[in-house]
């Protein structure tokens, strides 16, 4: 059975790794280490944005755009430590100026506009320069035509710009609306873990919803709801498969079909 | 922390020197008919007094305390101000999904020569009736119901009027089911569309994507000791100061007042309320409130509505404060530095 990743388990970086799911050391043969998925139990260990557009888009097609936007700290935010310090290690640690990597590719030979969140950088919230990276790739879209496919990882709105991340949601959803009315198909992937504010805004409104296996998909926090409910929650709460039981989500797709399944999609939608 | 005298109902710490004055004046006036010597000079004495420190403590007040304000007992919920403002509300209940929500209450109702529709949340202000309401954390019902009347609303052209007070959407195992975070999507989704004119007042807590999922429009206002925030500043103190206690700290952080949000572009207005906050004169904080919407229904329903989707496009499409990081050389952040209202927007933005 698949499993959320409770476990703080970065990408494995060694021949042998501990699976966040099943909890073995096992060892990668070259197929799942190319795929990082647990040959034992299945379970998607988390990649990073640039890991994304390799196994989702064509080799060479990616062009980013806005690579160099990047937050700044509107509130002066200083918590345990400064945001702007954050941002500034988390640039240093990921070579990332932001949480999202945006550009132009092709998959499989068709031309989309294509976004991946990267949970390395400030556990991919969603700050102002998220929200405008995402926008402005929502407009190039509509200026080229292209379907929009969007990878999401988030750990909701992020906290350091208070309101100003709130309102992202909705200038993330004006944008999808305005693409929407073009008639270009917006295709949501949902990852391990998306939750809070992107769940609540633009990844919950594409027009096909997908999602790894065992991804965890929800709005509050689990520890929030465990914490007001009083008692603890089955481990499948919350899971793509969870959601999938509820009517969220059109598919589950295995990261390896994830590319295959975009082309054959946006061929129906385009 | 708070207070409860039986005499003068739920008080916080900061509110007592103005109630122990208060509490001296109602003494004298009652002993007034034996109209001792002087009595009415020292009524006027305390009354200054008292008129001082509220003038001390409440033009002085720190972020957590309006917030602990915005969710006095004593606040007038939303209900509150719809039953005082409106004529003819007829309520209109249900999702035609799954059930029907008292955190958000919904209907029909008249302010001078409009039709308007309104949605409202709603906390509770007994026991059961907080019960009820899940104390105004609204469950994906709630949004679906404010949907499907919005959805009504551009039907038959009636704008749409949005009083928020929620510490948040219901963080709980049936909300996840009946899937929160979509019922939060779909509304901010529609209503960056929608196709009638929206006003949004925050009356007391506008917390996180709970407040959010009714409060996308054309106009946005706070009362004066509302607060507008991403996460509560218990939340956010739980998390990043991993301290629950620090949430004063987190308040003052997280910029969360009403000043703060006219300052960084996030609302146009702000409604006045009367020294110590709106459950010290309810009336007088309706009558504003009054006031700003019928002004804003009088200037939003004279627009055409393609003008008015496309303003409220470019208003949302502005927010945000970023900046260009160069390869080498760092840059100035292209932030509202001349405390504009209006947040920045990078010099070159795409054709």
């Amino acid at each position: 059975m698949l499993r959320a990743g409770r476990k703080k388990k970065d990408m494995p970086s060694g021949l042998f790794v501990k699976c966040g799911g099943c909890g073995e050391m096992v060892y990668w043969k070259s197929a799942e280490q190319l795929l990082q998925i647990c040959p034992e139990c299945g379970y998607h260990f988390r990649i990073n944005a640039w890991e994304r557009i390799g196994l989702h888009t064509d080799e060479g097609s990616f062009e980013e755009v806005d690579a160099q936007l990047t937050s700044c700290d509107p509130l002066n935010f200083v918590a345990n430590k400064a945001y702007s310090d954050a941002l500034e290690s988390d640039r240093e640690k990921t070579g990332l100026n932001e949480a999202i990597v945006c550009g132009t590719c092709r998959i499989e030979g068709r031309p989309a506009a294509f976004a991946a969140m990267d949970f390395r950088f400030r556990g991919a919230s969603m700050g102002s320069a998220v929200g405008e990276k995402f926008v402005r790739l929502v407009e190039l879209a509509m200026e080229q035509e292209l379907p929009l496919v969007t990878i999401a990882a988030s750990g909701g709105a992020r906290m350091q710009e208070s309101a100003l991340s709130l309102m992202q949601m909705a200038k993330t959803c004006a944008a999808l609306h305005r693409l929407s009315g073009r008639g270009l198909p917006y295709i949501s992937v949902l990852t391990h873990p998306t939750t809070g504010g992107v769940t609540a805004s633009w990844a919950s409104v594409g027009d096909v919803i997908l999602a790894e296996p065992g991804a965890l998909i929800g709005f509050a926090g689990r520890r929030v709801i465990e914490q007001t409910i009083n008692h603890e929650l089955p481990p499948d709460f919350q899971t793509a498969e969870f959601l999938l039981d509820h009517g969220f989500l059109d598919m589950i797709v295995k990261r390896g079909e994830i590319k295959s399944t975009l082309a054959r999609l946006i061929d129906y939608l385009s | 922390m708070a207070t409860n005298s039986n005499q003068d109902g739920f008080t916080y710490e900061f509110e007592l020197p103005i109630l122990k004055v208060e509490k001296q004046i109602k003494k004298l006036a009652e002993q007034s008919s034996s109209d001792q010597e002087g009595l009415s000079e020292r009524i006027e004495q305390l009354e200054h007094e008292r008129d001082r420190l509220l003038e001390d403590i409440f033009s002085n007040l720190t972020a957590y305390q309006r917030v602990r304000l915005a969710r006095h007992p004593q606040r007038p919920h939303p209900l509150d101000y719809v039953r005082s403002i409106f004529t003819d509300f007829i309520e209109l209940r249900g999702d035609r999904r799954f059930g029907d929500d008292s955190a958000v209450v919904t209907g029909l109702g008249r302010l001078d020569h409009h039709k308007a529709l309104i949605i409202a949340q709603y906390k509770g202000r007994e026991t059961n009736e907080k019960m009820d309401a899940n104390f105004g954390m609204p469950q994906p019902e709630g949004y679906r119901k404010a949907l499907a009347k919005m959805k009504l609303a551009e039907k038959f052209n009636l704008p749409v009027l949005c009083l928020i007070d929620t510490p948040g959407a219901a963080p709980s195992v049936e909300a996840e089911e009946r899937g929160q975070a979509m019922a939060i999507a779909e509304n901010i989704y529609t209503m960056t569309g929608l196709r009638t004119p929206i006003i949004i007042v925050v009356t007391g807590e506008g917390c996180s994507g709970g407040a959010l999922g009714i409060g996308v429009g054309d106009r946005f206002a706070m009362l004066e000791n509302a607060y507008y925030c991403v996460i509560s500043p218990e939340g956010c103190a739980a998390i990043l100061w991993k301290d629950g206690k620090k949430a004063p700290e987190a308040a003052q952080a997280l910029k969360l007042t009403a000043r703060d949000m006219l300052e960084n572009g996030v609302i146009d207005h702000i409604i006045p309320e009367p020294l110590g906050g709106a459950h010290r004169d309810p009336q007088a904080t309706t009558r504003a409130l009054e006031r700003y919407l019928s002004d804003t229904l009088d200037e939003l329903c004279a627009i055409p509505v393609d003008r008015l989707l496309e303003q409220r496009y470019q208003h949302y499409r502005q927010i945000g404060v970023y900046r260009i990081a160069e390869p080498e050389q760092p840059t100035e952040p292209l932030s509202a530095a001349e405390g504009a209202t209006a947040p920045s927007r990078t010099p070159d933005p795409p054709a």
